[in-house]
């Protein structure tokens, strides 16, 4: 007990995502039925929903994509990133090049992406394995600031569109179901969102995402127990961007349109501040993160027109005054609590 | 040759600037292990204010006085009110909360001044002894301003017990607080030291690049860079940093790649100075027994 | 003989978790005093409260004939009382020499900080070799000797010690006690050492409390207790 009191223990937020993470599935303890039950009623809002609504819902579902990618690296692998909306520009433009330039089916943009950005990702993740905290940031913030940039630049412009950017096609349901192309396009997000939580799953309760983990909680310890850190630490920058250029291809071909300017630096910032509002280290906290990535800057410009970010900034200090934990944190806490409860 | 140099020198002027800003990212840093984020949007409004303060009438140097002692009242209000109470947050939960700092000072500056870009004066006559066609009057001000700055700055950390009380309680606040610091006030006075340089720093800027809203957003990341560049736990390091930055971001953009590009290359060189020596060129390695 | 410090029963939590059952101490002036127990018995909690550092406490303290119970940790240091924490608490990023400046930052008047320094120097040569070195590559016995010089830096009339002998080896560990004698004999330091090496703990103090699960389950004289049946067979293993 006088052990666990002393001074030098691991960071606050590692102690908390681990506790987060540790060894139990999909977050709070969530049963097989819960989980049916939702995805039950996501497909049932395909037939519930208009088509503009099923349009943001796409968005909420190809940001929390993007969200797990995050989450990933810097809430299971301790590696925090500034710059995560460059790969999800990556995963978009990827896909849109794709479409346009070598008529690929919508469908194969995704895996495409997804891929890609893993290439991508593990590069940029292999030169930067001696930063950490601070000037990590500042590397991936670079990476954020220099995408924008890199999607105007002139000599690129064959590829890129420049700044006009590209635009795509909206794919209509295939085999010739009775369904229009927003039911569709969500129910297409809704199987890769599926897919791609499946996976991360596994990934995490894996050797793999064990030794990710232990990185993060104390690097040295995992090293001297025979983690490469370096091929973990990198192959976890791969695996998460591979995720946020997921969200972005499926973003692209959402929003059927490209362009440098939506990908600047401020979508980074969005995603920080989505995987820490939804619960950093967990899974489901991607979903509450996209939810309030998508919709309260939105909420905030009707509270206030004329500062309308000011508002934002004032929600998001109080959310983090009422539970720095994010949406999952608090939802553990007052599960925790109600367990301590006598019945 | 009289090109290049002219560059150089615009750069340094520039870098004074970056010098300044990063000045206080390292002050905050130092006070508190934490980036203050909003550092740019803080300095812009206390740059506002000062403005609004010349518009009501006062002389420069008064407005500029009181400009400063806001901004260090203000900074240790925000320490006390905002950043305190989350001392025992995740740290990625505390740079969110520095996020929404940053956008509300940011619109609240707008709300109130407006977006439209205002003048604001120079205490440097332009026809002055120490201008010249190599450097304005107002550059070679900001330059040696950045450096007295340094200077008490680093005196201040290096010689006197508070400044080392106050790097003391951001490193280990239990075993500040068996030394008799008390740990709160130590990140009050950090948080608003970095106020008031921060607030110069706005007020060096805003006669070269006007004053808006936007002003210090570019600004606030090459002072990060410059920070870290320079080593984030050395005052001189931060300074040393923000003139390379400046010089930096100015050849690039001269001779290299332009506007559109310059930030990207001269982010991507900094990254590469950062790994090659990842304490910054004059930071101290902080080595740790397991 | 006055009490330089009382506590009445004493309580202590971390959060919900109680730790402290209502402890009763009189510290001696002039004298050392030994908190001995086993792992999780409530010693290092004991220190802590008594400086009101990272737990929460109720009950009823007095130092010197003034109530402390209710100050900060950092007014109680200023009344003159040094406690080196469990782990030494060394400020890792900074030299040798900032960490015993900082001892004295507590104190009133920054005259006799140097000779002070000398004399803690006289203390610890091996620390005079070192006072540009940053402390954080100190080794642990350095490390501990810093702490101890810290604290003293301080000029305290009750020095709190935390386990000085955790992790060091046999040699240094007995220097350390011999400056602790020296340190008590020599300029009348009261000390309250918390020790889980029963023995070294017992030959120096002059009394000694024996901690169970939060509470005091035996008192007296250190000689008492080493001849005391149950503790020589828990304690000290014979």
């Amino acid at each position: 007990m006088n052990q666990s009191s002393k001074t030098n223990c691991s960071s606050p937020q590692a102690a908390i995502a681990a506790r987060m993470a540790s060894g139990n599935s999909a977050g709070a303890g969530l049963s097989w039925r819960w989980i049916v039950l939702l995805l039950i009623l996501a497909v049932g809002l395909t037939f519930v929903a208009k088509g503009y609504h099923l349009f943001q819902a796409t968005m909420v579902l190809a940001y929390a994509i993007a969200l797990l990618g995050l989450n990933i690296l810097t809430g299971y692998n301790g590696q925090i990133s500034l710059g995560h909306g460059a790969f999800f520009a990556l995963g978009a433009y990827a896909a849109a090049i794709l479409m346009e330039h070598a008529g690929a089916p919508y469908w194969a943009t995704i895996p495409a992406a997804g891929v890609f950005c893993l290439i991508i990702g593990y590069l940029f993740g292999r030169p930067t394995l001696k930063l950490e905290g601070l000037y990590l940031a500042l590397a991936t913030f670079a990476l954020g600031v220099a995408m924008p940039q890199l999607l105007k630049y002139k000599h690129l412009e064959a590829w890129t569109g420049g700044v006009q950017g590209i635009v795509l096609a909206k794919p209509d349901a295939p085999f010739g179901l009775p369904l229009t192309q927003d039911q569709w396009l969500y129910l297409f997000a809704l199987l890769v969102t599926l897919v791609m939580f499946v996976i991360a799953h596994n990934l995490l309760q894996s050797g793999s995402g064990r030794a990710m983990r232990a990185i993060r909680d104390h690097a040295m310890a995992a090293e001297a127990m025979g983690v490469d850190n370096r091929h973990y630490k990198s192959m976890s920058f791969g695996v998460s961007a591979a995720y946020t250029g997921v969200g972005g291809a499926l973003s692209a071909i959402a929003v059927q349109f490209v362009s440098p300017d939506s990908f600047t630096l401020f979508l980074s910032i969005s995603l920080l501040v989505g995987i820490v509002v939804g619960g950093v280290g967990t899974l489901w906290g991607a979903f509450f993160g996209a939810l309030f990535i998508m919709f309260v800057p939105s909420l905030a410009e009707k509270v206030s027109k004329a500062a309308p970010w000011a508002v934002y900034g004032v929600v998001l200090i109080a959310i983090m005054f009422a539970m720095p934990g994010g949406v999952m944190g608090l939802l553990r806490k007052i599960s925790e609590r109600r367990s301590r409860r006598p019945d | 040759m009289n090109e290049f140099l002219h560059q150089l020198v615009a750069g340094l002027a520039t870098g004074g600037i970056y010098a300044s800003v990063a000045l206080a990212l390292v002050m905050i840093y130092q006070a508190t292990h934490h980036i203050n984020f909003a550092q740019g949007e803080m300095a812009m409004f206390s740059t506002f204010v000062a403005w609004a303060l010349i518009e009501a009438g006062l002389p420069y140097w008064g407005a500029f006085a009181l400009t400063v002692v806001i901004s260090f009242v203000l900074a240790m209000v925000i320490e006390f009110a905002v950043i305190r109470p989350m001392h025992n947050a995740p740290e990625l939960s505390v740079v969110v909360v520095f996020i929404g700092l940053l956008v509300i000072f940011h619109s609240l500056a707008g709300w109130l001044f407006g977006y439209t870009i205002k003048q604001f004066p120079s205490p440097f006559p332009s026809n002055a002894w120490y201008g010249s066609e190599l450097m304005s009057a107002h550059q070679v001000g900001a330059i040696v301003v950045a450096l007295v700055m340094v200077a008490l700055l680093f005196s201040f950390f290096a010689f006197t017990p508070v400044g080392l009380a106050l790097r003391a309680a951001a490193q280990n606040a239990p075993s500040s607080r068996l030394v008799g610091i008390n740990v709160g006030r130590m990140l009050m006075l950090g948080w608003g030291l970095a106020g008031a340089i921060g607030a110069v720093a706005g007020m060096m800027v805003a006669p070269v690049v006007f004053l808006d809203p936007n002003m210090m957003t570019g600004v606030l990341i090459y002072a990060f860079a410059g920070a870290l560049i320079g080593g984030i736990d050395n005052p001189a390091g931060a300074v040393l940093g923000g003139f390379i930055v400046g010089v930096l971001e100015n050849l690039i953009g001269t001779y290299v790649v332009g506007t559109e590009l310059k930030l990207s290359v001269a982010l991507v060189l900094i990254v590469g100075v950062l790994i090659v020596r990842p304490s910054g060129l004059l930071g101290r390695k902080i080595v740790t027994r397991v | 003989m006055s009490h330089l410090l009382e506590a009445r029963a004493l309580h202590a939590r971390y959060g919900n978790t109680r730790v402290l059952h209502g402890i009763d101490l009189d510290i001696h002036d002039g004298k050392v005093t030994t908190l001995l127990g086993a792992n999780g018995a409530g010693k290092t909690t004991t220190l802590r409260a008594l400086c009101r550092l990272m737990v929460q406490t109720r009950g009823s303290v007095t130092f010197a004939g003034s109530k402390i119970d209710a100050l900060s940790t950092e007014q109680i240091v200023r009344l003159g009382v040094g406690h080196v924490p469990d782990g030494r608490g060394t400020f890792m990023g900074l030299t040798t020499e900032e960490n015993l400046r900082l001892g004295a930052y507590s104190r009133d008047s920054r005259a006799g900080v140097d000779s002070d320094m000398k004399r803690i120097y006289g203390y610890f040569p091996r620390l005079a070799e070192r006072t540009r070195q940053q402390a954080g590559t100190l080794s642990g016995g350095e490390q501990q000797m810093l702490a101890i010089g810290r604290a003293l830096m301080g000029r305290p009339r009750l020095l709190l010690l935390d386990e000085p002998s955790f992790g060091l080896a046999p040699l240094v560990v007995k220097d350390i006690f011999n400056i602790m004698r020296r340190i008590n004999q020599e300029e009348g330091v009261s000390i309250l050492l918390v020790e889980q090496n029963a023995r070294l703990a017992l030959d120096l103090a002059d009394t000694a409390y024996l901690l169970e699960t939060g509470r005091v389950v035996l008192s007296g004289s250190a000689a008492d207790m080493r001849n005391n049946d149950a503790v020589r067979r828990a304690y000290l293993g014979e």
